[in-house]
Order: structure tokens, then sequence, then C-alpha cells
């Protein structure tokens, strides 16, 4: 699998990225040091209206967590991408980001002129940068997926955030069901109390996914997911391929 | 928590029905109280805020659940917009738990959920996105519309991270009231679903009241 990977970088933590992937895209996310949190969303290039919708992921799988054979869905009832590996076992999708305000209270601030990329940036600010850039502001924004973050809930409905899940080493493999725009920061989770503000670093190496079997794994996981792909299905059928051409 | 509310229905500046499958929108100035009653009961009442003055600060579910420390919503729940700003704190909830998870049923959702041909029943994206069309002057459209809150509604979470869709709490006459915490807009859709017990099967009427109240 890793010599097939066509671009392999690493972003650094409290970093922000983005790109456009074509459907059969694989990208595979490592956290190299343990404790690496990924913040991401996705848009369909074509038509941003078109967005990751987290509530109707979680509600279509009856799971509040995402791990292997979760599909990540659209507000149009297509597939984003499918979770068809995953090492860690529990990814959030409902506690959105870290804040300037939520950062300074934590950790102290360390301004821009004194550590420079070494500043404390925060997930909401690194999101309107890489949503900027496609000209979507703070309205675009959506219950993000924080990649590598476990939060579980009790029975009365209070949430704890697991800071031993992060284990190095671990990855997620996200294959592409059609063409997206994948916003990304590295900034840490807004529950993360670590005693300093976490640095972590994420691989990031994309390679060509194999076709999509009759008996894949993420598709026939429940009955919703083949309906998620017959969906995306109809939008190839009708013209909007997205394989790179 | 339950808490019942003092406030008469009398004595209200404004009732409206908000009869099933259909919405409503308005703007509440800040002080006054919104009582939302389930009138029939195990009725969900799929409920966005924006702050008035700049609608791109609106209600943002995961960081009012975060900062609350906990999923469900019920009185003393402060409802968080996106930059942070209290929009409405619940003051009284007959319930004493609401779902802010689930989000609103859309017809592609339905398809994923039920069945591809149920595309073209009614649900609450639709109400949604013809309040917006109809109220085009407050300048908002489908980017607007965002993870809501599901008043009546009962979505359960598991340890092992299950989420599950449980008959509602909710029964007739049950209410939940909030109270303005800066000049906000409600948009209620009164949820249209039929293929799962959210509305037991059976959509109903829900009543809006409001009451002028304190400016602190």
């Amino acid at each position: 699998m890793e010599s097939s990977f066509f671009y392999e970088t690493v972003i650094e933590g409290g970093k922000h990225w983005s790109l456009n992937v074509s459907g059969g895209t694989l990208l595979r996310l490592t956290d190299m040091d343990g404790g690496a949190n990924v913040g991401m969303l996705f848009y369909n290039p074509r038509n941003t209206l078109e967005r990751y919708n987290a509530p109707d992921t979680l509600k279509c799988q009856h799971t509040f967590k995402l791990t292997k054979g979760h599909c990540l869905y659209s507000d149009m009832g297509r597939i984003f991408c499918s979770v068809v590996e995953d090492t860690n076992g529990w990814h959030d999708t409902v506690c959105g980001n870290s804040t300037k305000r939520s950062i300074a209270e934590r950790w102290a601030e360390k301004s821009y002129q004194v550590y420079r990329n070494d500043w404390t940036q925060n997930g909401y600010d690194a999101f309107l940068v890489e949503a900027g850039k496609y000209g979507l502001g703070r309205r675009d924004l959506a219950a993000n997926v924080n990649w590598f973050s476990k939060v579980s809930v009790a029975d009365d409905g209070r949430m704890v955030f697991d800071s031993a899940n992060g284990k190095a080493g671990a990855f997620v493999d996200l294959r592409f069901e059609m063409e997206t725009l994948v916003l990304m920061h590295t900034c840490p989770h807004p529950l993360n109390a670590a005693a300093e503000y976490p640095r972590k670093p994420v691989n990031i190496a994309l390679s060509r996914a194999q076709p999509v079997a009759a008996d894949d794994f993420c598709k026939n996981s429940r009955p919703e997911n083949l309906r998620g792909f017959a969906n995306t299905d109809l939008y190839r059928l009708c013209g909007c391929r997205s394989e790179g051409a | 928590m339950k808490q019942t509310s003092d406030l008469v229905p009398g004595e209200a500046v404004f009732r409206y029905t908000i009869r099933a499958g259909d919405y409503w929108i308005d703007t509440l100035r800040r002080g006054q109280r919104v009582r939302i009653v389930d009138l029939e009961g195990n009725q969900a009442a799929d409920t966005l805020f924006f702050n008035a003055s700049d609608v791109a600060d609106r209600y943002s579910a995961v960081d009012t659940i975060r900062e609350q420390g906990n999923v469900y919503l019920s009185c003393g729940s402060k409802l968080l917009s996106t930059a942070g700003n209290v929009l409405a704190e619940i003051v009284a909830d007959t319930v004493g738990r609401h779902d802010t998870l689930g989000g609103a049923c859309a017809s592609e959702s339905n398809t994923v959920r039920y069945d591809l041909e149920k595309r073209t029943m009614h649900s609450c994206r639709d109400s949604y996105l013809l309040a917006l069309a109809q109220h085009d002057a407050l300048g908002m459209g489908k980017r607007d519309l965002s993870h809501n809150i599901n008043f009546f509604m009962n979505v359960p979470v598991t340890p092992d991270g299950g989420l599950t869709f449980a008959d509602g709490l909710s029964g007739p006459g049950q209410y939940v009231e909030m109270r303005a915490a800066m000049d906000i807009i409600v948009l209620i859709s009164n949820c249209p679903q039929l293929n799962n017990p959210c509305n037991a099967y059976n959509p109903t009427p829900l009543e809006v009241l409001i009451w002028d109240g304190d400016v602190r």
C-alpha cells in the first residue's frame, strides 16, 4: 500500500490546508506522535451549497461516533467519502472547534510576533481562512469531523473527552466516492485539556483507491449506505463524473 | 431539568398555531419569552435561531453542547451562537430533555434513511427553504440552514457510541420556553416526518406564544 502513494506530506500541529480530490482518491491520515486532532469539512466543489452534514451522517447510520464502515454524507443524500480503514476506532463529529477565545483561556496565547508559525492557531479561524479561498465564509461552516478525537456520552448526557485515545501511528483511510473539496486543520480538539497547547503532526498520503466492489464493507455495512451509494451513482450517471477528467 | 413557567397564556402578546407540516418565522426582541407548546403530544419542533443583527452569527449545536458539557438540552441550557454569544436561554421545560444532534429531515436524507422512492415526501428542509424564499428580505438561503434543535424529540446516545431514536418524552400540552438574550430571528418547522416515531407517525399542530419581558 505505502508504495502506491502518489503524494505524501506532513501537516504540523496547529496548521491548516485544503485540497480538491477526485472520486476514487484514497486519503490516509496518520497520527504520527499520538494525540493528534484533524478538523475536517467537505463540500461539493461544483456547488458548494452541498456540504458535509454531520446530523444526517449520524442519524442515517444510527451512530454517534465515526469509524470503519461509516460513510460521510452530504446534505444532498450523497457520500463524500467512506471510512475504509481505521485503527483508532472512534472519531468525533459533534464538538466543533477551538476558538481564539477558548485557546487563550486554556493556554496563554502565543503571539505571531514572538512565536511566528508556532503561535497558538485555533480551529475556527483556520477553517475561515481555508473556506475563504473558495468564496466560502462564516455562513458556510458546519459541524466538522475531529479525526482521532474520542468524546463519549454518559447516560445522563455528559460528554467525556478521552485524552488517552490517540495512539502514535494510528491511521484512518478515507475513500472519496465523488469529487470533494476538503478543508482541514490540525488545531487542538476543543475539549483537549492538556497542560500545553498540543502541537501534533499528521501525515497525509494520497493514492488511488481500488474500485468499489459489490461486496464493499462500507457500502454493505447498513442498508442506508446501499441507498447512499445509489444516490452518488445517480449523480455520476447524470454526467457528474469526477475521475479527474 | 423540568421547570414550569409562571407566565399566563392570557397575557401573551402573540399566539399562533403552526399547523402540521407548516413553518413559523419571526423576530423576538431581547427579553421577550417564547413558549412552544406540543398541543397533541410527541410532535417535533425543528428550530433555528439567528442573531437578528448578524444572521451569520446563528445557533450552533456543537458550541452549545460542548460548552454545557452535555448533549441534551433542558431548562438552564444557554443556546450559543457560532461566535459564542448567548442567543437565548431555556427558562422553562416540562419535558426535561430535547435533542440537538439529529438535525432536520430532508427529502434527500429520507431517500437514504427509508427508501429512494420517498424523495417526494414533505420535509423540514422543504419548509425551511420555503420560509426563507417567502421572507427573502432577510437575505438568507440554504447556507443558513444548519444544525437545528429538535424540541420534544428524544435521541439518546449510548455509552458505546450508538444513536437511537426513541419514543418522545413529551405529551399533550407539554412545553418549552425561552428568553431571548438578544434580538433573534426564530424559524420553526413543524416536522412533517411520517417515517419514524419523532411525531408518533402522526404530525400535529404546535402553538407559539410570546410575552413581553424585562430587558435586562
